[in-house]
């Protein structure tokens, strides 16, 4: 009986033999990560425990992107909290400032992450390292904890739904569509203690930013893991981000599924996730007479590079609708300067967007543009819960960067090809 | 482990924003965070926990964030059990490791009604709900999250490792 990407990974970081899916196994890590607000509580926990050391001070990475630019003092004091522990723990990678970008957008791009690795994260879109082929999910901040202390946590292997992928995306359609279509289909607990496991002549024709995006959204559905197999386009992305020696990543043909969802992409248009709920999925055309106060681009989902491209292509010699306010948040510094290398910037600013430093923000009702009461935001987020974004009595639609942008300018949601 | 108490209900997927909003996570204790219990929900909705109280819900309690602050609010207000008809898996884990039991019933859970009053019996596997009478099992809880419920939680668990190395 064939592997799939779940065994071939931890198969590496387990002593035990991987029999069936559903075992239970201890499992080394390759990288623990935690945040602003999740880290004070592993630290905590670190304390408690009567750790004095962490197991590696090079793979434990703490990066400051919830509530900074520091939102107000209580994250100040947070944050205060972080640093002087990285200090004292000697941490290599601590990123705060300047060098501070969105966490699952950083990471990728610097490197510090890639295929076959096993990360845990205080975080719960710690799956988007999937789409580079690595085991990643998201634990609470105790959890994160304990692997500090000792480099290794425990999983239930668990079993896959496969997704297989034909045919390549259209225009205006991205690896947000392909996520968000997915998750109107199986809902919020479709993927309940499951792998999402990716495969099929499609994922070729996916960029590597787009994979991350549809892997960071696998938590949505309640996934454990959103894997892709890692190949020439992967290998060329770590280069870039300063890795050597990645090898390649494929299930076997004979994998076992628990069950397989087909997508064609040829067939995708852009999708829409209405409130309250990331499966309240529908066609962006068929979403009418949606009026709008605001538009966020940004995010771990949707900050990257090619995103702000898509937008841009929207958003150039048009104007953003009076009375509706477009927030753009490139995800990491380094995708800020090349935004504005390439004239992007100009364009958004021409537009009348507001820019804002790299921060996850208001996409989890932190800063940098919070809802009021009846208020309803185009996000290119994760989450549209009731009052993720600020007012119980506000709204979230989630989207891609294109739908985003031409909804921005046309003060309602549309599909950008008609604008 | 036997847990008495009194039913609330809440519905199917309860996030980890309505249990705890994220303006609350500037707070790592239990007793402040408490007082905002289920605030995503119903502002004012703590209020009518008793310590010991019992919460009941629907499919998929606990998605969205895995903020353990989550875990933590509700053993602040002084929720004794959680028993869900599925829950998200990192709170599942994170309820665990904070000490707060969970059983998990599938479809059962529309049988017990709110202000009923329930003995849960976790190692036996067993409800009795004393107001309408009525006595049910449940799926194992696994050895290993009763390992961890016993040892008071996943600290205590890694304390003792660390003594042991």
């Amino acid at each position: 009986m064939g592997k799939g990407l779940v065994e071939k990974i931890l198969q590496r970081y387990t002593q035990e033999e991987i029999k069936e899916r559903g075992q239970i196994i201890r499992c080394k890590v390759s990288k623990v990560l935690a945040n602003d607000i999740t880290a004070p509580l592993a630290i905590k926990s670190f304390r408690e425990m009567g750790a004095e050391r962490v197991f590696d001070r090079e793979r434990v990475i703490l990066v400051c992107d919830h509530f900074t630019p520091n939102k107000d003092i209580d994250s100040a004091q947070q944050v205060k909290f972080v640093r002087e522990f990285a200090r004292e723990m000697e941490i290599i990678h601590y990123f705060e400032g300047g060098n501070c970008g969105v966490e699952h957008a950083l990471l990728p791009e610097t490197g510090l992450v890639g295929p076959w690795e096993v990360v845990v994260g205080a975080d719960s879109h710690t799956c988007t390292y999937g789409g580079i082929g690595a085991f990643a999910t998201g634990l609470g901040s105790t959890d994160i904890a304990a692997a500090m202390v000792l480099g290794e946590t425990w999983f239930k292997v668990p079993s896959s739904i496969g997704v297989y992928l034909e045919g390549s995306c259209g225009e205006f359609v991205q690896g947000k569509d392909v996520i968000l279509f997915l998750i109107g289909k199986i809902g919020v607990d479709g993927a309940l203690y499951r792998a999402l496991e990716f495969f099929g002549p499609g994922v070729e024709t996916l960029g590597v930013e787009s994979r991350m995006t549809v892997a960071n959204m696998a938590i949505e559905a309640g996934g454990k893991v959103g894997l892709f197999p890692v190949d020439k386009r992967t290998l060329e992305y770590c280069k870039g981000a300063g890795r050597e020696g990645d090898e390649m990543l494929f299930p076997d043909e004979d994998a076992e599924y628990e069950k397989v969802i087909s997508i064609n992409l040829d067939e995708l248009s852009p999708q829409v996730a209405l409130p309250h709920l990331p499966e309240n999925v529908r066609d962006v055309d068929e979403v009418k007479d949606i009026k709008i106060d605001q538009v966020v681009i940004g995010s771990c989902t949707n900050g990257r590079i090619s995103d702000l491209r898509e937008a841009a292509r929207v958003l150039k010699g048009r104007k953003v609708k009076k009375g509706v306010r477009l927030i753009v948040l490139p995800a990491t510094p380094g995708i800020w300067r090349q935004a504005l290398k390439e004239g992007l910037l100009e364009i958004f600013l021409d537009a009348g967007a507001v820019i804002g430093p790299p921060t996850c923000g208001p996409c989890l009702g932190g800063h940098m543009g919070i809802l009021a009461e009846g208020e309803r935001c185009v996000a290119t987020t994760n989450r549209n819960f009731k009052g993720r974004m600020g007012h119980l009595e506000s709204e979230v639609y989630l989207a891609n960067p294109s739908v985003a942008a031409a909804s921005a300018v046309a003060g309602e949601i549309i599909h950008p090809a008609r604008l | 482990m036997k847990i008495k108490g009194r039913v609330h209900r809440v519905g199917a997927h309860i996030d980890t924003d309505a249990i705890i909003p994220a303006r609350f996570l500037v707070t790592t204790d239990a007793s402040e965070l408490g007082r905002h219990c289920m605030e995503g929900l119903e502002p004012g909705w703590v209020k009518r926990i008793s310590p010991g109280d019992i919460l009941v819900a629907g499919p998929n309690f606990g998605c969205g964030s895995s903020r353990e602050h989550a875990p933590l609010a509700l053993i602040g207000a002084g929720i004794s059990l959680v028993i869900a008809h599925s829950f998200a898996r990192i709170f599942y884990r994170n309820a665990f490791n904070m000490g707060l039991p969970l059983v998990e019933l599938g479809k059962g859970v529309d049988q017990i009604g709110e202000g009923d009053v329930l003995e849960v019996d976790l190692e036996g596997g067993r409800i009795i709900n004393k107001t309408k009478g009525e006595e049910f099992g449940f799926p194992q809880v696994p050895a290993f999250m009763l390992e961890l419920l016993n040892m008071g939680g996943l600290v205590n668990y890694v304390k003792k490792q660390l003594r042991e190395r």
